[in-house]
């Protein structure tokens, strides 16, 4: 059994310590917003945060999350949560939609380490977010607005 | 998909029967039968045909309307514009407006550009909806009003509607939609509707904002990825490696040991591992031992497949358009100029790597897909499965991405999941899950293409003559739609761009060959413009510097008969100060193109340092009639810039021995952050009906930025991706 806690709920999982975190939220806790692009940490689309910081969990082994805090895209909340769904919202970055979970999960991870960053931050925290719909213009300009909405 | 609506005639003669029997023909290994049956009566609703309201507009007590949405939501929109077009003509309010997909029935939900067949491609999702859902907004708007009219004792024409709300000014009585909807639904459906002025719009041309996104922001949005169905099991299949090859031997020992695994069973196209969740499927299939018959499969490398492609343009091919005498034309011409362009394969590599559901159900089975050609999967699913096509329901989810590659003339991918469904004993539903290395490496790429093309200028500098050849891969031979786009041996859409170049050449020949490798082919976003607008404007862009002249003024003077062209063209030049000196190091390159009849002009700002390509502004300008909702055509072809940027600097999918060597995001890796460009981009204002925007902005941005590369260096990049090694010491 391995013991996780997402979203602030403590659970026990009946799978191979192997596995990667991404099918264990996906199959086995049946959240599904944290999205598959690649298994190779090159996409970004499986973010979730480990204790606040963004990770791939397509990379991270169930079994070595530990006493860790996952949060995903369903229980991300708070002030930064909040002023990024809504410049997200402001701005209609969306298209597919496929990355954006992910894509919301690095932002809010770069602006809670990083409440003014700039564009050279901006590219450094999200290069790793692959968005096959080419919306980064708006990415960007959600990122910045959603800073400034945080004062 | 196809640039231009099917013609009518074609059309008229496709009739359903013809057309399922030729998709039957493509399921190739899935399709049992021989002729593929038929839905019910062939009858499919056609342009201008009365509205059936009903069946697009939902109106519930809850104040709510729901426009029901026959097209896929890939993220071009639709869950939004389609929606605002109701919302006009049945003057709702924004805020009461919702969405639901439509089921699969194509005697409702048919595209009426595509005949008999539900589905979306080329662009056409607003344009074949618009008069449809402008009549159905208006016909549940005359309802509304009857339903008031009756209940009150007063005349229809003393109601008036705004934003949701039904009015009797005189005896100062009013209602809401919810409050009227059970009463207006009983009343007879308007033969004829009134539509309103365009002068009177008040939602359509303003910005309101996307009714998807808060499912997009949360991650409640459900994606066929997300589908969860009571018993479902996961299943990964091992592909051979080459295109064709099929499989010799298999030892399932060692997949079948790996917990979780449940099944492993051969089908035609590879070996499928069905286990109750994705991570044993894909251990399971890492345990597996497959031998591989190469026999009969594509084992070339690409550039052996290029050599024969050259060769093959030596010679002479089909004609697919000429005008005049153009050998003529060039030997008395004082300059010939000639250039030959290389494209490669290309991968959509769609955000959300191809899934499906197939799900049991009694007497018949439900798909779970972000579904592009509902009829088609319908069919081929059916064949399989042994089931009329009617008995195949479809649940259609959000789609992660397409560019073309859902749109599949055989459903290859649901074919293969009903394939293991079949296999499996149809016990439980099964979830067909491609990896990212299984959907890179199953095919159907953009073709490989190779353009030759001579061109000569007068003594003056005027275009004299116009010769072009490009070979390659037709994708429409073969498939349901060969008949109605392919003519001659000519695939329309090898030759779109080139064809019906604007440019006014007298003298004009365009030839064609089509090739025949192994390697399967399909529509990439704006299809045949992605590399006839590329050859075409870049090859002006040399005849007017070899004639001496501005590229924007040596365009103009040639494009008297096409006054769309000219207002973009014009635009973008003027929103992007064209003809500014610029410093060292950095340039400004144009290109014009018509696509899916819309048009779009860009223009590129790059600067090229220490031999590196940095693609700094693109400016665009686009007509695309009517924009429903402007921010949304903004979008696209923002999104059309981030997508289409990583073909220009690198993408290829590459061959050798018949492998395909590029697997995942790091050989074949899409534009990323820090590269992506600024992007401005102007609508031209205009009152003509609404045409695409989903591919048009594709075409412009690699001539625009490789004309650009030669403003700055004096280096001519031709083929794709641009060689930018040859930049170094630049
Ligand atoms: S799925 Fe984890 S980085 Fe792509
Ligand atoms: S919105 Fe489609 S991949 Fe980012």
């Amino acid at each position: 059994m391995i013991k996780l806690t997402i979203n602030g709920t403590a659970r026990e999982l009946d799978v191979d310590p192997d596995m990667p975190l991404l099918w264990a939220i996906r199959d086995h806790v049946q959240l599904t917003g944290t999205k598959f692009g690649c298994g190779q940490a090159l996409c970004g689309a499986c973010t979730v945060h480990l204790d606040g910081q963004p990770i791939r969990s397509c990379q991270t082994r169930v079994g070595d999350v530990g006493g860790g805090e996952i949060t995903t895209i369903e229980g991300v909340s708070g002030r930064v949560a909040e002023a990024v769904r809504a410049a997200w919202r402001e701005l209609d970055v969306v298209q597919c939609g496929y990355c954006q979970s992910g894509q919301i999960m690095s932002a809010i991870g770069l602006l809670s380490q990083t409440p003014k960053p700039t564009d050279a931050d901006i590219d450094a925290a999200m290069d790793g977010n692959i968005c096959r719909c080419g919306t980064y213009q708006r990415i960007r300009a959600a990122i910045h607005d959603a800073s400034r909405g945080l004062g | 998909m196809f640039a231009k609506p099917l013609d009518k005639a074609a059309l008229a003669a496709t009739s359903r029967r013809t057309f399922l029997k030729g998709a039957g023909a493509l399921g190739g290994a899935f399709v049992l039968a021989t002729q593929l049956p038929l839905t019910g009566k062939a009858f499919a609703a056609k342009p201008g045909d009365p509205p059936a309201p009903n069946a697009f507009v939902r109106i519930t007590p809850d104040n709510t309307v729901t426009v029901l949405i026959k097209h896929i939501d890939m993220g071009q929109g639709v869950t939004t514009g389609l929606p605002t077009i109701v919302a006009e003509e049945l003057d709702a309010d924004w805020g009461q407006m919702r969405f639901a997909f439509a089921p699969a029935n194509a005697e409702v939900y048919n595209n009426l550009f595509f005949g008999p067949v539900q589905g979306t491609g080329g662009s056409t999702s607003t344009a074949n909806s618009w008069e449809q859902l402008r009549k159905a907004g208006a016909a549940m708007r005359s309802m509304l009003v009857a339903a008031a009219a009756e209940t009150w004792r007063v005349p229809a024409a003393a109601i008036t509607v705004e934003k949701g709300v039904v009015r009797h000014a005189a005896s100062g009585r009013s209602a809401t939609f919810g409050e009227l909807a059970a009463k207006a639904a009983t009343m007879p459906v308007p033969a004829e509707v009134k539509l309103k002025d365009p002068r009177e719009f008040k939602l359509i041309g303003t910005r309101l904002p996307r009714l998807d996104t808060p499912d997009k922001i949360t991650g409640r949005g459900t994606y066929a990825l997300d589908v969860r169905r009571p018993g479902q099991l996961t299943a990964v299949v091992a592909h051979p490696p080459r295109f064709g090859g099929r499989v010799k031997g298999i030892d399932a020992g060692e997949a079948k040991k790996v917990p979780g695994v449940i099944d492993v069973v051969e089908i035609p196209t590879g070996v499928a591992v069905v286990a109750k969740d994705t991570w044993s499927a894909i251990r399971g299939r890492e345990a597996l031992r497959v031998t591989w018959d190469f026999s009969a499969a594509e084992n070339r490398s690409s550039e052996a497949i290029m050599a024969e492609y050259k060769a093959l343009a030596a010679k002479p091919g089909l004609k697919a358009a000429a005008r005049g005498d153009v050998g003529k034309a060039l030997a008395g011409a004082a300059k010939v100029l000639e250039a030959e362009f290389e494209f490669p394969y290309l991968a959509h590599a769609p955000m959300e790597p191809l899934n499906g559901v197939i799900e049991p159900t009694p007497g018949g089975a439900t798909i779970w897909t972000g579904s592009q050609f509902q009829t088609i999967e319908q069919a081929v699913v059916g064949s399989i499965l042994g089931l009329a096509p009617e008995k195949v329901a479809i649940t259609s989810t959000y789609a992660g991405g397409s560019f073309g590659r859902r749109a599949t003339p055989n459903a290859d991918y649901l074919a293969e999941a009903a394939t293991i469904a079949r296999a499996t004993g149809m016990k439980a539903p099964i979830h067909l899950v491609w990896t990212r290395e299984d959907d890179m490496k199953a095919g159907r790429y953009r073709p490989m293409v190779y353009h030759k093309v001579r061109a000569g200028l007068d003594a003056r500098g005027r275009l004299v003559g116009w010769e072009h050849v490009i070979v390659g891969k037709s994708i429409l031979a073969g498939t349901p739609f060969e008949g109605m786009l392919v003519k001659d041996g000519i695939d329309a859409t090898t030759v779109e761009g080139v064809a019906d170049m604007p440019y006014a050449v007298p003298d004009f020949l365009a030839t064609v060959h089509n090739t025949k490798e192994g390697v399967p082919v399909l529509w990439w976003r704006s299809v045949g413009h992605t590399h006839t607008g590329h050859a075409v404007e870049t090859f002006m862009d040399e005849l007017a510097h070899a004639a001496g002249k501005d590229a924007v003024a040596f365009r103009l003077d040639l494009l008297a008969h096409h006054p769309r062209h000219v207002g973009v063209l014009k635009l973008a030049a003027e929103k992007a100060g064209w003809g500014e000196a610029l410093p060292k190091g950095r340039g400004r390159g144009i290109a014009v193109h018509e696509s899916f009849s819309s048009y779009v002009a860009m223009v590129a700002d790059v600067t090229v340092s220490g031999g590196k390509l940095k693609v700094d502004r693109i400016v665009a300008a686009v007509d695309c009639g009517l924009a429903i909702n402007p921010d949304v055509v903004r979008a696209q072809v923002e999104g059309a810039v981030g997508f289409a940027l990583s073909s220009v600097l690198r993408n290829r999918v590459t061959l050798k021995d018949g492998e395909v060597q590029e697997t995942n995001f790091d050989g074949f890796e899409p534009t990323r952050m820090s590269e992506m460009p600024k992007v401005e981009v102007h609508i031209l204002p205009s009152a003509e009906p609404p045409t695409g925007i989903g591919e048009p902005g594709v075409p412009c941005l690699a001539p625009a930025i490789g004309n650009a590369v030669f403003a700055a260096t004096g280096k001519r990049l031709r083929s794709l991706p641009l060689d930018l090694a040859s930049l170094s010491g630049t």
